[in-house]
C-alpha cells in the first residue's frame, strides 16, 4: 500500500489531479452551511476543533524556551534568550517575549503546553514531516489527511470541515471526499454593471465539460459567499469585537471563524495556518516576529470564544512540522531539527504542562528526542473533541493524552 | 466523444503548445500550425539583468535586510523577465516546455534563494526541454539549483542524504510503484558527494565525498554515479510511459489517456527518449482533438494568454499588483508549492480565485487596445472581442454576461477574459 499511496497524498496535496481537492473546493454553497445553521444548528454537546499549521518548521526551543539552561545559552550563544526576558511558565521554561496573550492564557489556566513532540525515526524534509503530520502516519505513506479519514466516518458531509486557507492542505483530504474550502478575504464583489455582468458569467449551461462548469460554478459559490458572508470578516454576524483595520492574514482567518461557529454553523473542525518558520538564518528577530503576530491572533480569538456559549466549545491545536536543530548554526539561524511543542488552547482545555521536556545533554545527531507522539493528541481531540473512536482515524495506534482535556 | 472543428483544433494547438493565439494565429491550417509549434526557430533573447549574486550577509540586522531586499529585487526582475518571454516569444513550444518542466522538475527560489541559478535552470530547460530525456535528466541531476533545493549538499559518503535520489525516481524520471526503498538508498549513494559554489553558480563532484562502492540500484549492481543512475531509471520499462503520461496531464486533460495512446506515445519517444518525438505522436493522436479534452489553465498560462492576445507586455502593468496576483492565485513563477510542483484541473477553480482573476483582468484591460471593439457597434461587440481573444464560440450564458458591458469596451474586455470558455482551455 505504501508506494501507491504515497502518490495518493501527492494527489491530495495538488501534485496531481486532486480529484477529492476539487470536489471539497467548490461543491458546497456557502448558502448550505448557513441553511445548516438555521436547520441543524451546532449543539451544546459537539465540540469544534480549529487546527492552527504553523509552515516552515517552528523553533520550538526559542518558543518555549528553557532559558535558563546553561546548555541551552551554550549551544546558541546569539540566538539564546536570557531568563529575565522570556515569560514565565515554571519548570524553568519561559513563553517567547512576544507571547504575551498566550501568557495570559496560561495563567488562566487555559493553555496547555505539549512538550517534546513528535514521532519515531524524525524527517527533516520540511515535505515529508508536513505530510506524516497530517497524514498521521510516521512510518508508511498514506492517500488521507487525519481530519480527512475523520470526515469519511461522519458520512461524507464536508461541511463538518472547512479550510480558511487558499489552497486546501492535505489534512483536510479524505478517501470520498474533503473539506469544503472558503475564501477568506475578497469577498468585496465589483460593483454596478460590471459586477453584474460578472455574476452572469455563473450558473449551468448545456454542453459544459466538467471543468467548464465548475469554473461557472466558483463564480455562483462567490456570490452566496459575498451575499451570506461578506460582513463576516468584519465581526457583523454576530461577532462583538470589531477587527482592526489592519491584521494578520491569520486574525482574518481567525475572524471568520469565528463567526461560523458563533453563528451556529454544524462545522466541526476548522484548518488556518501561518507560514514563514523556516529560519535558517537571522532567526531571532523572524520567529518574535511570527510568534507575536500567531500571538496577536489567537489571543484574542480565543478569548472572544470563552465568551460564547457555542465558543466554549472550542479547542485550538497549534503545531508545526518539525522544531528546529539545538545548536545555532553559522547565520544565527537553526536547521532543520525534530520534535517541538504543541499548544492547545481553549475553555474546555485543562491548563498546564504535558510531556516531558526533552534533554539538551542527550541528544540525537544533535537533534531532540522525541518525549511524546503527536498522535496522542490527535487521538485525544479526535476522542473528546470530534466523539469519534480514534481507531478508526489512527489505526493501531492507541496512545492518549486525555488529562489536557477537561 | 466529438471531435472540434479545424479552427477550434487549431486554438487548441496553439494553447496547450504554447500560451493561446496571437492575432492572425487562427489564419492557419491544424497540420500547418503543428508543424510551426513542433519546429520552433531559435527565438534567442538577452537574459535579465540581475546583477551579481548577493553576497551572504553577516549577522548585522541592517545588512541583512539590505540583502533581502536585493534578492527580492532580482526575483521581480526574473519573473518579469520570464513572463515577458512567454509573451512575445516566437517559438511559443519552446517556452511551453520550459514552463512544463519548471513544474515537473520543480524547484523554488523560496529555498534556493539564488535568483541566478534559477536562471541557469530554467535556461537549461529552454535549451534542452525539447530533446531527448537522457540529456536534460542528466543536467538536472547536476543542476545547482536542484541541488541546494534537494538538500544534495548534505548527500555525502558519511551521511547519505535521500531527498534528490526519491524525487528522481517518484517524480521525475519513473513513478510511484516502480522501485523500493532499497533502490532509494543505494541511489542516493550514487548521487552523493555534489557540491554548489554559490558565488561561481557552478556544481561540482567532490571525489572524496562521493561514495566510490558497488550500488545496487532496480536490480543492477555496479559503481553507479549521477548520470548512469540517471541512464538507468530511464531505461526502466515504466519510464517512457510516466513521462508520456505527464506531458499528457499538463497538456491534454487531467484525465488519464486509455493505455493504447500511452503505448503509442511512449514508442514514439523510443530509445532516444526524444519529447520532440512524443509530442509530435501526441498531437497526431485521434484524441487530442476530441472535445472533451479541457484542461483548465494554470494561473500563469491564463495571464500570459491574455497578454499575448492582447499584445501587452507584463511590464506595462504594475510589477506589484501583478505579482500580488498571481501570488492571491496560488502561483508565481519560481515559486511551486513543494517538490511535486502546482496543482492542475479543478483545483485551480475556487471562489475566492475567480474574484482575483477579475481584477487582474480589470489590470489588464486597462492598458489593453481596445480599438477593435469601440470602432463597430455595441450588438457587434461581444464578436469583436471573441475574435480578440481567439475565443472559439460565446455560450448563450456568456453572451448573457457581455451583453450587460457592451457599452463600456474595458469591462466588456475583463468579463470575456473571465468567461468559463476562456479560463477553461476547450
Amino acid at each position: 500500500m505504501n508506494r501507491l499511496s504515497r502518490r495518493r497524498f501527492l494527489f491530495a496535496s495538488g501534485v496531481t489531479a486532486a480529484g477529492a481537492l476539487a470536489a471539497g473546493a467548490t461543491q458546497v454553497h456557502w448558502t448550505e452551511l448557513f441553511a445548516a445553521a438555521q436547520t441543524n444548528p451546532l449543539r451544546p454537546d459537539q465540540g469544534v476543533l480549529v487546527v492552527v499549521t504553523l509552515y516552515g518548521g517552528n523553533d520550538g526551543l526559542n518558543t518555549v524556551v528553557p532559558a535558563g539552561d546553561p546548555a541551552y545559552q551554550q549551544a546558541r550563544p546569539e540566538l539564546a534568550y536570557q531568563p529575565h526576558e522570556v515569560l514565565d511558565l515554571g519548570d524553568g521554561l519561559g513563553l517567547n517575549p512576544g507571547m504575551t496573550g498566550f501568557k495570559s492564557l496560561w495563567d488562566d489556566k487555559r493553555l496547555a503546553v505539549v512538550r517534546g513532540v513528535g514521532y519515531p525515526v524524525p524527517d527533516h524534509s520540511h515535505f515529508r514531516s508536513m505530510a506524516i503530520w497530517q497524514t498521521a502516519s510516521p512510518s508508511t505513506s498514506v492517500p488521507t489527511g487525519w481530519l480527512g479519514r475523520w470526515l469519511d466516518t461522519t458520512g461524507d458531509n464536508p461541511l463538518l470541515a472547512v479550510s480558511v486557507e487558499p489552497v486546501l492542505p492535505p489534512l483536510l483530504a479524505g478517501q470520498h471526499g474533503a473539506a469544503v474550502s472558503l475564501p477568506v478575504g475578497g469577498l468585496k464583489m465589483p460593483a454596478g454593471q460590471l459586477g453584474a455582468a460578472f455574476l452572469a458569467l455563473g450558473g449551468t449551461q448545456a454542453g459544459d465539460s466538467v471543468a467548464t462548469a465548475r469554473a461557472a460554478r466558483s463564480v455562483v459559490d462567490l456570490q452566496d459567499a459575498v451575499r451570506v458572508l461578506g460582513g463576516a470578516v468584519h465581526g457583523s454576524l454576530g461577532g462583538t469585537v470589531p477587527a482592526p483595520a489592519q491584521q494578520s492574514p491569520l486574525a482574518d482567518q481567525l475572524d471568520l471563524v469565528a463567526s461560523l461557529v458563533e453563528a451556529g454553523v454544524p462545522t466541526r473542525a476548522y484548518s488556518v495556518s501561518l507560514g514563514g518558520f523556516d529560519t535558517h538564518a537571522d532567526e531571532k528577530a523572524t520567529q518574535q516576529r511570527l510568534l507575536t503576530e500567531l500571538d496577536g491572533a489567537l489571543s484574542p480569538f480565543v478569548q472572544r470564544m470563552r465568551r460564547s456559549g457555542r465558543g466554549q466549545q472550542v479547542v485550538v491545536l497549534v503545531y508545526s512540522e518539525f522544531g528546529r536543530r539545538v545548536a545555532a548554526n553559522a547565520g544565527a539561524g537553526t536547521d532543520h531539527g525534530t520534535a517541538g511543542p504543541v499548544f492547545l488552547l481553549g475553555a474546555g482545555v485543562r491548563g498546564g504542562f504535558y510531556g516531558t521536556q526533552p534533554s539538551l545533554s542527550e541528544l540525537d545527531n544533535g537533534d531532540l528526542k522525541e518525549s511524546t507522539d503527536f498522535r496522542s493528541i490527535y487521538a485525544t481531540v479526535l476522542a473528546k473533541v470530534l466523539s469519534t473512536d480514534p481507531g478508526r482515524v489512527l489505526g493501531d495506534y492507541n496512545g492518549r493524552l486525555d488529562s489536557v482535556l477537561l | 466523444m466529438a471531435n472540434l472543428d479545424e479552427s477550434a483544433a487549431v486554438r487548441r494547438l496553439l494553447d496547450r503548445l504554447g500560451f493561446g493565439p496571437r492575432p492572425g494565429d487562427l489564419a492557419a491550417g491544424f497540420t500547418a500550425t503543428a508543424t510551426t509549434l513542433l519546429n520552433p526557430v531559435p527565438d534567442p533573447a538577452p537574459p535579465p539583468n540581475l546583477g551579481a549574486p548577493v553576497a551572504r550577509p553577516g549577522t548585522d540586522a541592517a545588512a541583512r535586510k539590505q540583502a533581502a531586499q536585493a534578492i527580492a529585487q532580482q526575483e521581480l526582475t526574473l519573473v518579469g523577465w520570464w513572463l515577458d518571454r512567454m509573451v512575445t516569444t516566437g517559438a511559443p513550444l519552446t517556452e511551453r516546455l520550459t514552463w512544463f518542466w519548471h513544474g515537473h522538475f520543480a524547484t523554488s527560489e523560496q529555498k534556493v534563494r539564488s535568483p541566478q541559478l534559477m536562471l541557469r535552470q530554467n535556461e537549461t530547460f529552454r535549451q534542452q526541454g525539447i530533446g531527448d530525456l537522457t540529456t536534460l535528466a542528466r543536467s538536472l541531476i547536476a543542476d545547482p539549483a536542484m541541488l541546494l533545493w534537494l538538500d544534495a549538499q548534505q548527500n555525502t559518503v558519511r551521511a547519505p542524504n535521500e531527498n534528490l535520489a526519491r524525487e528522481s525516481m517518484e517524480l521525475f524520471l519513473l513513478g510511484i510503484g516502480h522501485y523500493t526503498e532499497d533502490d532509494v538508498r543505494a541511489a542516493a549513494r550514487a548521487l552523493t558527494g555534489w557540491t554548489v559554489d554559490r558565488t561561481t553558480g557552478t556544481a561540482r563532484l567532490a571525489p572524496r565525498r562521493h561514495d566510490g562502492g558497488t550500488k545496487t540500484i532496480l536490480g543492477a549492481s555496479q559503481n553507479f554515479d549521477a548520470d548512469s543512475f540517471v541512464d538507468l531509471v530511464l531505461s526502466q520499462p515504466a519510464s517512457p510511459r510516466f513521462i508520456a503520461g505527464r506531458l499528457w496531464f499538463r497538456l491534454v486533460s487531467a484525465t488519464p489517456p486509455p493505455s493504447d495512446v500511452l503505448d503509442r506515445l511512449a514508442a514514439a519517444y523510443g530509445p532516444t527518449r526524444s519529447i520532440h518525438a512524443l509530442l509530435t505522436a501526441l498531437v497526431a493522436e485521434p484524441s487530442f482533438i476530441d472535445s472533451a479534452q479541457t484542461l483548465v489553465k494554470q494561473p500563469v498560462e491564463w495571464l500570459v494568454g491574455l497578454l499575448r492576445a492582447l499584445g501587452i507586455r507584463p511590464d506595462q502593468l504594475p510589477a506589484k499588483a501583478l505579482l500580488a496576483g498571481l501570488r492571491a492565485l496560488g502561483q508565481v513563477p519560481f515559486e511551486p508549492p513543494n517538490v511535486g510542483g502546482w496543482p492542475a484541473d479543478t483545483a485551480w477553480l475556487t471562489t475566492s480565485a475567480a474574484l482575483t482573476r477579475l481584477h487582474l483582468a480589470e489590470l489588464v484591460s486597462a492598458k489593453a487596445d481596445v480599438t477593435s471593439i469601440t470602432k463597430v457597434s455595441t450588438s457587434a461587440r461581444p464578436e469583436a472581442v471573441r475574435r480578440l481573444l481567439g475565443v472559439d464560440a460565446w455560450t448563450a450564458r456568456t453572451m448573457a454576461a457581455l451583453a450587460k458591458v457592451t457599452d463600456n469596451p474595458r469591462a466588456l474586455l475583463a468579463i470575456a477574459a473571465c468567461a468559463p470558455e476562456y479560463t477553461v482551455s476547450q
